[in-house]
Formats: C-alpha cells, structure tokens, sequence
C-alpha cells in the first residue's frame, strides 16, 4: 500500500485518492470521518465493477444516517478493503490510512491531476 | 445544529474541556453515556399549556381517548388526540396539577393544530414562557436527590412543583429513552442557569436530538409524524394501552366507534419491531417485501442503528399476517431485500422506577 506521503488528492465530496502506477487507493477524508461520526456500517463496491467518475459506488452509515461514497475517477474496482466492513471503526481511527475504502484501476491517469491537493482541500475546508 | 419543527437543534455535540473528559461526544457516545449515567436533553420545542377552570377534564376526554376525570392530582398520564375517523392528530402527556388544572405536553410540529382543536372544546392557556429539560438515565434519580428535595420521592408519572437547584420547575417523572428520568417545565429565563447547575453534576453531559431518536427508537417509543399520525390508528400503532378503561366502555370519543370495530375485526397492518439479519440498517421510507421478496408487506417508519442494541433496528407498519414476533421479512434496501425478522417492543428492555 502507498505510503501517505505518495500524491494525495482529493475530492469535494470528501474522498482521498492516492495513486500508485495505474492504480488508485480511494477512502473517506479524515474531515469526512470526523463529521459522520461512528460509523456502524460499510457497503462496498464489487470487484471488477466499471464505474464512472462521480459515481455512487460504496455507502457508509452512521448511527443517524446512510451517506454515499463516490468513484472520484473512472475506472474498474480492482480491490476492496474486506477488514473496514468487518470492523467499520477502523475509518473512525485511520481514515486515510488502514481505513482505505477500494482501488481502482483508472482509465486516464491525466485526470488525476485535476483533482485537488492537499493544500487546495484544505482551502476548500475552510469554505465550508 | 438542524432545522427541526422551526426551531434550531443540535444532532449532536463536540464537547470541549470538563465536558470532554465525562464524554466523547457524538451521538453514539452521548446514547451510551445516557443509559449508563445520565443526559440533559433542551426539550423546549415541545409545547407547553395549562387548561384551567371546572369541567376541563371532561371537556378534554371529548377529543382524547384517555381517563382524564379519572387522573389524581400529582400524577400525568399519555394519551392520544384521535380524529373522527379513528387516526392520530397527537400523542402527549397530560398531568392532573389539582386546583391549579390540567398541564399538557404536546410534540413541538403539533403544538399550533392541537392548540386550535382543544381550543373548541376548553379556553388553552400556552404557556410560550416556560422552557422544557429532560434529564435522562439510571443515575437522574441521584443527581436530583442532591439538588431537588423530594424529586427522587416521586413515582412513575407523577409530577409535583420542586425546587430545582433553586428553581421552582414543574417536575414529572417521564421521559422518552425508557430510562428512568425526569422532565422539568422551567420559567424560560431561568434554564439556561438551571442547564448549567445540572450540567455541574458529574453524572451528566448534554445530548441532541440524534441521541435523543436512537434512545427512543430503542425504546419502541413511537415519534409523532413518522411512526403515528392522522392516518395511522391507535389499533394499527399498538396504543390501545392508551385508552381508558372507561373509555372502552362507552366509545365516546373522536373515532371510537371506528376504533371499536378495528379491535373486533383485526387492524390490516400493525406496527411491529423489526431486526434487520444483518449489519446493514433499514432506514425510514424502507419498503418490507414478504420473505420470498414478491409482494409488498408494509413500510419502514423508523430505523437506524442501536447503539445499546449494537445492531440495526427498525419499526415499520406490517401486513397483520406477517406482523407476529418471529415472522421472516425482506426490507429493500438500495435495491437489494435484506432479511429481516420481526421480533418484540422495546428493543433495550425499560428501566422505569415503578
């Protein structure tokens, strides 16, 4: 798994994506985990599943509500994190770190560039 | 904070200094805080009102379905508002305060459309200066004793004029966790003094509405608009409790006829417990599907997660045939049927003084 210091972008909807060759590490920011709260349930995407950029592909639910998690970029779901559904907490601890949601083979690695960084995440933080 | 019934509430809180070290905050913390100490809920959106005067509790048993004549002094008692058709149009609490009157607690999104109604029947008295705490958890009997002489004195549901920390509060024994408690009707200006007094007392941190659904919802307690309204009968609800004796005798309120007839013939759909068979909650709106997935069965009113349960729960309305505990269901959610079985209210047993 990269480390956290390989590029991190990010997404408005509060997703970190970590690229590593062709292929992405995508969870929930930490800002994201804090607002949830506990979270007591994880769905995630099938193996093998194409799925555009934007699109609806892992839940996660608190006590109070279900929220989705979306693809941040297009691509094919080429792993998922079985131990953050078994134990939904680890999101709570580690969020961008051990609580990584899936990884993707992205179709345009281009496009990754026009994510956010970290200091342009952080901005946008501050807008909300 | 959220928009609830017009007024700005707090889901939950992020709790700093003294507070932080009781609790973590959140609303699973501050849900598990309160069943093993004690929370403070700002309950002030319900509405409050007094009805004075001869003859009011036979005015108000023209529109409720409960034994208002026959409540003592010093105790209160839940009851419904039923239309003429057998519906709900609210649930609340109403207290016997002697030569003084009745004192009625009614949900803060009903408060103008009950006020109207009993407002044909008995002159309402809206008490707009008073403010509502509920103080929540098997240690509240404790923290009252050190600070409310003779609160811990009174019973289940009964209610008396107490000095709070110095307050004089309208003090009822109730609540809407299943846990011992107490709620107390406080001149508006002094609560804010009075929160802080309780908030001094180690036992207690405060909670939101989030904690305040998931103890509720635990506790198989109905929310108003969501799990009963005017479209959904005491019978369908499971509230039948809630009618007097005497009031079965005779029918003679709104919708009794209707409701008598559903209690001889069998309600089609009942309210029921539902536990999900998996992690996955089943939130409200969802739809219940027979076991096989193949007919409709009924629809989610609440659901959520149960931080004291530590598994998903859910009430919902159920076809009668399927509604008894044990029965196999199927709950849609995100296109997928879950099972799910129906099993006994509440879900976390009541700890109530009795």
């Amino acid at each position: 798994m990269p480390g956290k210091n390989s590029d991190t972008r990010f997404t408005k909807e509060h997703e970190w994506v970590r690229l590593d060759g062709d292929i992405v590490t995508v969870g929930i920011t930490d800002h994201a985990q804090q607002q949830l709260g506990e979270l007591v349930f994880i769905e995630l995407p099938a193996l093998e599943r194409d799925v555009a950029a934007g699109e609806a592909c892992a839940v996660v639910e608190s006590v109070k509500a279900a929220s989705d998690v979306y693809a941040p970029l297009a691509g094919r779901v080429a792993e998922i994190n079985e131990t953050i559904v078994e134990d939904p907490e680890i999101v709570n601890n580690d969020a961008e770190g051990e609580g990584w949601f899936f990884r993707m083979e992205i179709d345009d690695p281009a496009a990754f560039e026009e994510l956010m960084d970290q200091e342009a995440y952080d901005e946008y933080l501050e807008t909300l | 904070m959220v928009p609830f019934a017009g007024y700005s509430m707090p889901v939950q809180y992020d709790f700093k200094g003294e507070l932080a070290a009781r609790c973590k905050g959140g609303v699973m913390a501050e849900h598990l805080h309160c069943r093993e100490k004690a929370a403070l809920f700002d309950v002030s959106h319900m509405g409050q009102a007094m009805l004075h005067g001869h003859g009011t509790a036979a005015a108000l048993e023209r529109l409720v379905c409960g034994d208002i004549a026959g409540l003592k002094p010093g105790r209160q008692r839940y009851t419904l508002l039923t239309t003429e058709a057998g519906g709900i149009i609210d649930d609340l609490m109403v207290a016997n305060l002697g030569p003084e009157g009745l004192f009625l607690v009614v949900n803060a999104s009903r408060k103008a459309v009950d006020f109207a109604h009993i407002g044909t029947v008995t002159p309402v008295k809206v008490l707009e200066d008073r403010a509502l705490l509920a103080l929540q958890g098997p240690a509240a009997a404790a923290v009252m004793a050190r600070i409310a002489p003779g609160a811990a004195d009174l019973p289940f549901m009964g209610i008396a004029r107490l000095m709070v920390a110095d307050v004089t509060c309208l003090v009822s024994r109730s609540g809407y966790t299943g846990e011992d408690g107490f709620e107390l009707s406080v001149p508006r200006g002094m609560t804010v003094t009075l929160a802080n007094r309780l908030l001094q007392q180690p036992e207690i941190v405060p909670a939101g509405l989030g904690a305040r659904d998931s103890l509720r919802l635990e506790a198989g307690l109905c929310l108003y608009g969501n799990d009963i309204d005017e479209t959904t009968s005491p019978v369908e609800a499971g509230l039948t409790w809630a009618i007097g004796k005497r009031r079965r005798l005779a029918w003679d309120f709104p919708g009794g006829p209707a409701i008598r007839a559903q209690l001889d013939n069998g309600p089609s759909r009942r309210r029921a417990g539902i536990r999900p068979d998996g992690r996955a909650p089943a939130r409200e709106h969802t739809a219940i599907l027979t076991p096989d997935g193949q007919e409709m069965a009924g629809e989610v009113t609440s659901g959520g997660f149960g931080p004291s349960l530590n598994a998903p729960m859910a009430m919902g309305y159920v076809r009668r045939d399927l509604s008894d505990d044990g029965s196999k269901l199927s709950l849609m959610v995100r296109g997928k049927p879950l099972p799910a079985t129906v099993v006994p209210l509440p879900f976390v047993p009541h700890r109530y003084v009795r």
